[in-house]
């Protein structure tokens, strides 16, 4: 079932108000989806540190109705 | 079988092969796109590993995704060391920190593969 890329920002946005979201429509078809993420708290975390987090703001979907985000994450400068 | 029993499975696969990829498919014939990019990226390395095919069996499909707390699959291990899905192991490769992983922990690979 295809999720709504403004709902992915959204539950992103809800975990980290800093974050910069960028997502775009791979396909064009609602489902397959690239998301990055900058945000400070990923400061200091790695990489699978950082994409749980992500994960997590996104309630148990990934895996799920989310079947096809490709993530990148990167820590917010100063 | 138990999750546990599962658990105790993937722990024994991940602490007895040096590199251990579970994946959609098979590393000859991977049945996922994401799979199959992390199949190409070791294939390009020259690295021996194991490929776990989590369509054959649907208990460690489920309990791989608890074991690491991670939601989705493929899952790279290297040195019994969760390392990452398709994306992370991408983003790794393009930078050269796979490479460097592989090193750090005594993998063999092809070093002439090693750019991108």
């Amino acid at each position: 079932m295809p999720m709504d890329s403004q709902d992915i920002a959204r539950l992103i946005k809800a975990r980290f108000p800093d974050a910069e979201v960028t997502i775009r429509d791979l396909a064009g078809d609602g489902d397959h989806y690239a998301a990055h993420v900058v945000s400070k708290e990923f400061r200091g975390k790695t990489r699978v540190q950082q994409h749980k987090m992500v994960y997590e703001a996104l309630e148990g979907r990934m895996g799920g109705v989310l079947h096809a985000l490709a993530l990148t994450t990167a820590p917010r400068p100063d | 079988m138990s999750e546990q029993v599962v658990h105790d499975w993937i722990r024994k696969a991940v602490a007895s092969n040096d590199v251990v990829l579970f994946m959609k498919g098979t590393k000859d014939f991977p049945q996922c796109g994401f799979s199959s990019q992390v199949a190409q990226i070791l294939g390009h390395l020259g690295v021996t590993y194991k490929d776990v095919n989590v369509l054959e069996d649907m208990g460690i499909r489920e309990a791989i995704k608890s074991f690491s707390s991670w939601p989705t699959i493929p899952q790279l291990y290297v040195k019994g060391e969760f390392v990452g899905g398709c994306d992370i192991v991408r983003e790794m490769f393009q930078e050269g920190e796979l490479q460097q992983l592989l090193d750090a922990k005594g993998v063999n690979y092809n070093r002439a593969k090693a750019t991108v």
